[in-house]
């Protein structure tokens, strides 16, 4: 991708970067508590408050709302008013049963606003096809308070959720761009493209 | 509607990709990358990859194949074989793996399958089970790469390991494995049923039909596919680089003599067949859109 990255857990690593992703692998309240033990969380809130570039991936996007409900009920980063909350494989119109976690390859779709603009052409998906697959791998979906954020939703089961939001210069996604093939390395591209300026030019 | 994977597996005794029969007699395919470098550029969902000398030796030579694999392969990697504690599962998660797949060291501490899923996450871990079906028509568990009984009942084990916090769940019939006569459907559905969790059925795929079979009667909800595929490699492409280094080679001077159940096919053919018979699985746009460009 041609950034210059790495992995750190300390405060000055973060403010010195020029963006910053937040993966996540683990529960919730873990990651949570490892946060607050390594006293970062009002570092990741002023990323994200500044304009630097931040992606959230899996948990990294959960912990970015206000509340979960893995394992009992936990405060997160409370960036972007929402919570998180687990598929129930067992409910549903259909009365079907289906898999928890959900793991696997899963298309995202584009969410039309009113002015019926693709709202992907100015994000880091831009370029992407809509219905596109990336790779999914989680038990818990997060559902923003407000809807306008959503980047693109995608069904499972009979549900259909946010696969991705955009807030400001913050940016998150249920799957794994990582592990999402040429569609999903497109991602990181785009989001180098922001960090070194060169995003609008295309 | 699940949308079905298809995993090819590697596995791997020293620096060579190899391929037995009920989990024996390993012949020395190739290197591992190369089949990993052209799965992944023609459709593999994931990939796996197995030490399978591993637990034998007390050896881990996957770590350094792994970190090569994982700078230039961007789809979801499992990890197995010889894996026994929290060190060796960072280790390999560390190298780049996305996954683990745990069987001899959770067999003999089935904790260590709650420590790792609350330490890494349950997506992580991914336990492989191994059965041969007994005279009584009960699946019993084995061990050490199919060497091992374990007196341990195959279905409760399955059960078991979902409590306990295990992802998904790899299942092996140990007499189909390499043989080409289709997968063990029986073994399949009766884990596929007794647990919420995704099921990978593994070993003895023969034809693209045994890939339908097992996910249409066996309720699998990802395949993981070997000697079908690597068959198709090694006569497309040879054996490349030079193999003096460790293991049996019979096969490789020989031909395939010996196996003409397995008709050798690709990812492409057999993803084709699922989408045929109305099975979703990552197949349209992306594929075409690969052989274009490539």
């Amino acid at each position: 991708m041609g950034l210059n990255s790495e992995i750190t857990n300390v405060k000055d690593g973060i403010l010195k970067s020029d963006a910053v992703i937040l993966p996540g692998v683990g529960s919730f309240s873990n990651a949570m508590s490892t946060l607050i033990k390594l006293d970062l969380v009002s570092v990741l809130r002023d990323v994200v408050l500044s304009s630097k570039p931040f992606m959230g991936i899996c948990l990294g996007m959960h912990l970015l709302m206000s509340e979960s409900y893995e394992f009992g009920h936990h405060k997160g980063l409370g960036l972007v008013n929402g919570t998180v909350l687990r598929f129930d494989g067992n409910t549903g119109s259909s009365g079907k049963r289906f898999k928890v976690p959900h793991v696997g390859w899963n298309k995202i779709y584009t969410v039309k606003n009113e002015s019926h603009e693709n709202k992907w052409n100015n994000s880091v998906l831009c370029g992407i096809d809509d219905g596109s697959f990336m790779y999914f791998v989680h038990s818990y979906m997060t559902k923003p308070e407000n809807e306008d954020v959503q980047l693109s939703v995608t069904n499972y089961g009979d549900i259909e959720f946010c696969s991705s939001f955009q807030y400001g210069n913050l940016f998150a996604c249920q799957f794994h761009p990582e592990r999402s093939g040429p569609q999903g390395l497109r991602i990181y591209d785009n989001f180098a493209k922001m960090i070194s300026g060169n995003f609008k030019d295309e | 509607m699940k949308t079905v994977r298809i995993i090819p597996r590697l596995d791997v005794k020293g620096p060579n990709l190899v391929k037995g029969i009920n989990l024996e007699g390993l012949r020395v395919l190739g290197k591992p990358w190369n089949f990993a470098r052209y799965y992944y550029e023609n459709g593999a969902d994931e990939l796996i990859f197995m030490d399978v000398v591993a637990s034998l030796y007390g050896r881990n030579s996957l770590v350094d194949i792994i970190k090569k694999t994982s700078k230039e392969i961007f789809i979801p990697l499992t990890v197995g074989g010889g894996l026994r504690t929290i060190d060796d599962i960072h280790n390999v998660l560390r190298a780049g793996a996305d996954k683990v797949s745990l069987n001899t060291a959770v067999i003999n501490n089935p904790e260590l399958i709650k420590i790792a899923a609350e330490k890494f996450g349950s997506s992580t871990i991914m336990i492989s089970i191994e059965a041969i079906k007994k005279n009584d028509n009960n699946y019993e568990a084995y061990t050490n790469n199919g060497r091992e009984r374990t007196g341990i009942d195959a279905i409760q084990w399955a059960k078991q390991a979902e409590k306990l916090g295990a992802g998904e769940i790899m299942v092996t019939s140990i007499d189909n494995e390499g043989t080409g006569r289709g997968f063990g459907i029986e073994l399949t559905s009766m884990i596929a049923k007794y647990v919420s969790i995704p099921v990978i059925a593994c070993g003895g795929a023969g034809t693209v039909d045994h890939v339908l079979d097992v996910i249409e009667k066996g309720g699998a909800d990802a395949v993981s596919v070997a000697s079908i595929l690597h068959y198709n490699f090694v006569a497309q492409y040879g054996m490349g680089d030079d193999f003096s280094a460790e293991g049996n080679i019979e096969f490789l001077k020989r031909g395939k003599a010996g196996f003409s159940k397995i008709q050798d096919t690709t990812i492409d053919e057999i993803k084709k067949n699922l989408v045929y018979h109305g099975i979703s699985c990552r197949f349209d746009e992306q594929n075409l859109e690969h052989q274009e460009a490539g």
